[in-house]
């Protein structure tokens, strides 16, 4: 049998009456094996303007590169604040392989929903500092200069990470056809 | 189950673009950089699973969340989520939300005059069971305005978020009624060229699960990308 996905559609201004009860900002439990990192970031259009109705889900490995285990399923969902920002507070993951069981550099798998959007967006973050960035299967399929907008920046304290998502422009995110 | 490798790209026509003029919120938050073709990795490949821990049993029923009973014409959804294989889908979390009988969202941005209810919210969820099937018990909705053009009208609808069994799989979508005049205005709704994938939004009234005096059937199934089929001869071994 062979049938077709259902169209996507837009989760309009709405979104938070459905899907909010459900926010997921902290992944990690205490005593889940893990260097502790938070990620935040903010959310612009093309005017420059905050994203303030965007919903962010995140899906990542827990730290020896397993996806779903039991103590840490490793799924996140935040909502952008009045300011266009999501916040989530997890564990570095380890690396997974690649379709060539060559292995990944650490990264998080990203979707974003938002009104004026008819499907979500797919992304990705990596980490700022990683050896195993520069021979990663997947990074290396994005054009050089577009690379940086995929890999978060070092905040102040140990372990804080800003990646944002700049949906226009010269420094517009890289976004999958996944 | 063969190892799966690769989910399936859309077919032509079925999935919008990022950049809709006709849905003017499309202009400022469409990319305008050319996407880059991802493969399907572990993390693709897998999503996240959840329970009846989280979702409890009742959050299915929309009718019953408050007090009284909400006003408007009580419905029944249902429908069974498939892969593009035509294999169910089974244990995945199906989020819904929808305006009230009046076509409001207690929402704080819904500025559209027409009342709330103090008897309905609007938001369910279930998981479906090992077949795929899900089941709703709501209210029908009503159209509202918005301002994306000149006298424009949002034809009665109830969006649903389905998770499926990969992150490649994650849809979100709408749910239309069969019959409604303004689905041929509506810039959402006609998104795609497809017009068969079109009329797949739109759900089906269905005497089987219509429960006699007391609420309509209305029938939806949804359809979640299905992994690339390996070719007959590679197929040794598959239990299915
Ligand atoms: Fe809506």
């Amino acid at each position: 049998m062979s049938l077709h996905a259902t169209t996507s559609q837009t989760v309009g201004p709405y979104l938070h009456i459905g899907l909010t009860w459900l926010s997921i900002e902290k992944l990690a439990l205490a005593g889940v094996p893990g260097e502790r990192i938070s990620i935040e970031g903010r959310i612009l259009d093309g005017d420059g303007e905050p994203v303030n109705d965007a919903l962010v889900e995140i899906w990542q490995a827990d730290s020896r590169g397993i996806y779903g285990g039991k103590r840490f399923r490793g799924f996140g969902r935040s909502a952008t604040d009045g300011d266009g920002r999501f916040r989530f507070q997890t564990i570095k993951p380890g690396r997974v392989p690649g379709t060539d069981g060559k292995m990944q550099a650490p990264h998080i798998g990203v979707i974003v929903f938002m009104r004026g959007q008819l499907k979500h967006l797919v992304s990705r973050v990596y980490f700022p500092g990683e050896p195993a960035n520069a021979n990663d299967p997947v990074l290396a399929l994005v054009p050089a200069k577009r690379r940086g907008t995929l890999i978060a920046k070092k905040r102040g304290k140990a372990g804080a990470l800003e990646w944002n998502v700049i949906l226009q422009g010269k420094d517009e995110t890289v976004f999958f056809d996944s | 189950m063969p190892r799966i490798t690769e989910y399936r790209r859309p077919a032509a026509g079925t999935q919008p673009d990022y950049l809709f003029p006709r849905y003017a919120s499309t202009v400022k938050r469409a990319p305008t950089q050319p996407l880059v073709l991802l493969p399907h990795t572990q993390t693709e490949l897998t999503g996240p699973v959840f329970g009846y821990g989280e979702v409890k049993r009742s959050d299915h029923d929309l009718t019953k969340q408050h007090a009284g009973d909400p006003i408007g014409e009580r419905i029944i959804v249902s429908g069974r989520v498939l892969d593009e294989n035509g294999r169910p889908v089974p244990n995945t979390l199906v989020e819904i939300w929808q305006a009230n009988s009046a076509g409001r969202y207690p929402h704080r941005i819904d500025q559209h005059d027409a009342p709330t209810d103090p008897n309905f919210t609007g938001a369910g969820r279930c998981l479906t069971d090992k077949r795929g099937n899900y089941r709703f018990v709501t209210i029908r909705p009503g159209a509202y305005p918005w301002r994306n053009h000149y006298n424009a009208w949002r034809p009665a609808h109830i969006h649903f978020s389905l998770f499926g069994q990969a992150m490649v799989q994650r849809l979100v979508t709408q749910m239309y009624f069969p019959g409604d005049p303004l689905l041929a205005e509506d810039p959402m709704f006609n998104c795609v060229p497809d017009e068969r994938a079109r009329q797949r939004l739109i759900s089906t009234l269905d005497w089987e699960t219509t429960i006699p005096e007391i609420a309509l059937g209305y029938r939806f199934d949804v359809v979640l990308r299905g992994p690339e089929e390996t070719p007959m001869e590679n197929r040794k071994g598959d239990k299915r």
